[in-house]
């Protein structure tokens, strides 16, 4: 039972995350590169401010695997950092803290260019 | 006929996107990959990994499958129908990167693949880096002050 609440929670709060999206692309004329933007910026900040942590610990991957997820990790990293090395962290812990995601997806992004051979965006 | 009768015309012509029927898309979608990244979040969890490093590692998971989907060109056709359900996570950040890496080869390797590869993704990266750097400098001073 506890399982299916953790999958319901993080179902129903991601779901959230993509309607107010949704709406936007459907209401405004913001394009989804300014979206994303939008979403990143809106989660460094609800961090900042701590309202975004409580819904990471009630709606887990619902709150981390949407784009504020990634202003999350940003501002958390840079938190912790600056814990550690004072000023310097503020400049390392969103890149340290987000280099894995990155990474991978740039690397993925090279080697998809190299083995496929039509469009298919 | 002036630009406002013009303008008039347009929206009485363009067909209204059905609202509704597009955020039940999202929201399923959406909830769906969020709801799978828990599923891979807990199996890392299950084999001894440690919370934060399941967690990156939950997400670096979507991008690989996000990754797959797009070089077989299915990602899109679900794209379409999910609208900000694909968009909004981290699937639609790898999707971006792959697909902008895919579409630009034939401007070469250096400045088609290469600078190309951040068309969508360079955005979000510059201002998400920024506004963490200006979050830490105001943390320090805070901090500091305390």
């Amino acid at each position: 039972m506890d399982i299916f609440l953790n999958y319901l929670f993080a179902f129903v709060i991601g779901g959230a995350f993509c309607v107010i999206a949704q709406i936007l692309i459907d209401k405004t004329k913001l394009t989804p590169a300014r979206i994303l933007v939008v979403y990143v910026c809106a989660g460094v900040f609800l961090t900042a401010i701590g309202v975004y942590e409580p819904l990471v610990k009630f709606a887990s991957t619902g709150a981390t695997v949407p784009l504020t997820g990634f202003g999350y990790s940003i501002a958390n990293g840079v938190r912790e950092a600056v814990d550690q090395k004072g000023l310097l962290g503020a400049f390392t812990g969103g890149l340290t803290a987000t280099s894995g995601g990155i990474a991978l997806a740039i690397v993925l992004g090279f080697i998809a260019s190299l083995i496929t051979s039509r469009k298919s965006k | 006929m002036n630009k406002e009768d013009y303008n008039k015309y347009i929206s009485m012509r363009a067909k209204k996107s059905p609202i509704l029927k597009n955020c039940c898309f999202a929201f399923l979608i959406g909830g769906f990959i969020c709801t799978l990244g828990r599923v891979f979040l807990d199996a890392y969890i299950y084999f001894g990994i440690e919370q934060k490093d399941a967690s990156s590692l939950a997400s670096m998971t979507l991008i690989f499958i996000a990754f797959v989907l797009t070089c077989f060109g299915v990602f899109d056709n679900i794209a379409k129908i999910a609208g900000g359900g694909t968009l909004v996570p981290i699937t639609g950040f790898a999707n971006s990167i792959v697909s902008s890496a895919i579409d630009s080869k034939s401007e070469g390797y250096i400045c088609g693949v290469g600078a190309k590869i951040f068309s969508i993704a360079g955005p979000v990266i510059l201002y998400g880096i920024t506004s963490g750097v200006l979050y830490g400098i105001i943390y320090y001073f805070c901090t500091f002050l305390r």
